[in-house]
């Protein structure tokens, strides 16, 4: 099996911008969007590079994504990205009805994705978008773990029809993945073989699923490490394989633990192969803020929470009927 | 304050009172602002300067010419004036101006956006800072939550408390804002009083270029705003403004005010002065130690 190492740090906002380029270069019809913060969510490179397909809409996000569902509808396809609290929830009744409901051919870009925003704090650190975007009907939620798969996951959603979403970060996060590792819409990979516990997780949490295998490994506990970034359509099979070969999982998102890739596996498995499962994510709180690095390990978002939520799923498990935890144990948050 | 003390990056103890005063005198409370606006800036090492350093003036103003009512020891006093930071990333100058009053200790402003802090990066209610009326910093939000309370109070509490918001012009792109302009005077909100930061700049360059709101003052006319234009590097013609609108609300005109104020941005420190790219940056530690020794030449 492949094994993947570090290959450096990058935003995955960077793999957007390129990823667009690369778009505009191969289609005449992929048209952009700026909503006031092109240099920090990287449309700037699309406009420096097509300036002729690009539009400035100003700070209007609900009318940006409802222009952008006209412009799918004569034909275009059109890329609107601003950060993902202003461009998934302040236009999410543009997003159901005229994308959505339209099956217009609108493509989002989500910036400031998770408290890894950092110093902005709260206001800007969106942790919610990805419950949002998975209930809507026709639309297609991407969550990529590093550069290069943000750039193919951006060709991706730009070369399939129909509604599509990709959610990205500010800060740097570390990349592992190559040109040649596989992405496809719909799948989720194995990264680590293993079948003692199955670490499933998205973005940034996926590197720190890698390093808290390892420190598993290391008591002799062998983990599965999936990478899920199709949040919608979603990898049932694979995801249903891991809870039958290891029989415990834990889930680990930068976003609430409510609703998002936690509540995607949790329906899957409830529905095919129940087993515990203990979800690493923000807690049922706002962020704040502070330095990416401190804030990550404030709201356990590290690989010292996925290793220890491991060990409470496996115990669950080798509990048997006996995992099923009395009222009084049950924790506040799920 | 000596220029030594005027240049050092660390805060003082200084304090001013919000009696009304000649207009000329609020020229040093904008200018000391603006000094703990770099002054927290440089140590939180992210955050925006130019809206801030633009409108501190309007700060200066709003806080300590005897426009507003408060208590900096009781910021929740019932009768107080309240305020709303509709344009929540300018925040730095409003903690800047909240501290120059009095409402906190100076020195806390050297934890913007730091871990913990009371001063978030945009404005946070859940962290208590006294004189923070709301949460903001997605735009086009504050204005509709100060209309809001503006209606609470004349409308259903009959009260004379009156409610300032303050808006950046970029701002006026979101449409949420002709909603909540609309709103204010369908409801004859006289006790409403609009600032808009007139600096012709947003993050993307200049406002006709990023998508044109101009013409403003029409617009807000239009909307059914008593409107009225100053130059809000001018502390006299501020006066002018706020007074225009006390006396709207002291003759019950049923209309609301708007105040375009041209302003522009990073006013101060001539290496930021009118350029849009400091928008949302700090200043380096070299910058900072220049913008120091810019600003202690003045009054
Ligand atoms: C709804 C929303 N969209 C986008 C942003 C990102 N943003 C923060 S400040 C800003 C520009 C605001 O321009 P203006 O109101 O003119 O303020 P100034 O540049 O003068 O400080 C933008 C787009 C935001 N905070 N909220």
């Amino acid at each position: 099996m492949k094994t993947y190492e570090l290959l450096g740090e990058k935003p995955t906002r960077f793999g957007f911008g390129e990823g667009l380029v690369a778009l505009g270069e191969r289609h005449s019809n992929v048209i952009v969007l700026g909503g006031d913060i092109t240099g920090s969510v990287l449309t700037s490179m699309f406009k420096d590079k097509f300036p002729d397909r690009f539009f400035s809409i100003g700070i209007a996000e609900q009318n940006a994504t409802t222009i952008a569902a006209g412009l799918a509808l004569s034909g275009k396809i059109p890329f609107f990205a601003s950060y993902g609290a202003f461009c998934a929830l302040r236009n999410a009744d543009q997003l159901r009805i005229s994308v959505a409901y339209n099956e217009a051919n609108v493509k989002i870009g989500g910036g400031h994705a998770g408290i890894s925003v950092g110093p902005d704090g709260a206001t800007h650190q969106v942790l919610e978008e990805v419950a949002f975007l998975r209930t809507l009907p026709n639309m297609t939620m991407l969550v990529p773990a590093d550069f290069e798969e943000a750039k193919k996951a951006t060709i991706a959603m730009g070369e399939m029809h129909g509604p599509a979403y990709i959610r990205f970060g500010r800060s740097p996060v570390p990349m592992f993945t190559t040109p040649d590792t596989p992405f496809e819409i719909g799948r989720a990979l194995v990264l680590r073989e293993g079948t003692d516990v199955a670490l499933i997780a998205c973005g940034a949490m996926v590197w720190e699923s890698m390093k808290a295998a390892d420190e598993l490994a290391k008591k002799g506990i062998q983990a599965r490490v999936i990478n899920s970034p199709s949040i919608k359509p979603f990898d049932f099979a694979t995801v249903t394989a891991a809870a039958r070969d290891c029989g415990a999982i834990v889930t680990a998102e930068e976003h609430q633990v409510h609703g998002g890739l936690g509540g995607a596996v949790a329906e899957c498995t409830a529905k095919n192969a129940p087993v515990p499962i203990e979800f690493v994510g923000v807690k049922d709180s706002f962020g704040g803020s502070g330095e990416p690095e401190e804030l990550m390990e404030k709201f356990g978002l590290t690989w010292k929470e996925i290793y220890a939520s491991a060990l409470v799923a496996m115990d669950r498990r080798d509990k048997g009927s006996s995992s099923v935890r009395a009222i009084k144990d049950v924790p506040q948050y799920q | 304050m000596d220029v030594a003390t005027k240049q050092s990056l660390d805060f003082n103890t200084t304090t001013f009172g919000n009696e009304r005063k000649d207009p000329q005198d609020l020229i040093p409370i904008a200018n000391e602002i603006r000094r703990d606006i770099i002054r927290s800036l440089v140590r939180a090492g992210s955050g925006h300067s130019g809206g801030p350093l633009g409108s501190a003036d309007i700060f200066a103003a709003l806080y300590f010419g005897g426009v507003m009512r408060y208590n900096p020891q009781d910021m929740h006093w019932d009768g107080r004036d309240r305020f709303v930071l509709s344009a929540g990333h300018m925040a730095p100058v409003l903690y800047a101006a909240l501290a120059n009053a009095g409402c906190f200790p100076k020195e806390e402003l050297g934890t913007l956006r730091k871990y913990n802090t009371r001063l978030q990066g945009h404005p946070g209610r859940d962290m208590h800072l006294p004189g923070i009326e709301t949460s903001s910093g997605s735009l086009g939000q504050g204005i509709s939550i100060a209309v809001g309370m503006a209606m609470s109070d004349k409308l259903v509490d009959g009260s004379d408390r009156r409610v300032f918001t303050l808006t950046g012009d970029g701002e006026l792109q979101e449409g949420s804002v002709w909603e909540a302009a609309m709103a204010a005077s369908h409801f004859g909100l006289d006790n409403f009083c609009w600032i808009i930061d007139n600096n012709d700049c947003q993050i993307d360059g200049r406002l006709p270029d990023v998508m044109n709101v101009y013409p403003i003052v029409d617009k807000c006319v239009a909307f059914g705003f008593d409107t009225i234009e100053v130059d809000g590097h001018d502390p006299a013609d501020l006066m002018r403004g706020f007074d225009h609108f006390l006396g709207n609300q002291a003759r019950g005109t049923g209309k609301p005010t708007a105040i375009v104020a041209k302003t522009y941005m990073g006013h101060g420190v001539s290496f930021m002065n009118d350029k849009f790219e400091w928008h949302g940056k700090p200043p380096s530690k070299d910058q900072a130690a220049e913008a120091l020794n810019e600003l202690a030449m003045m009054p």
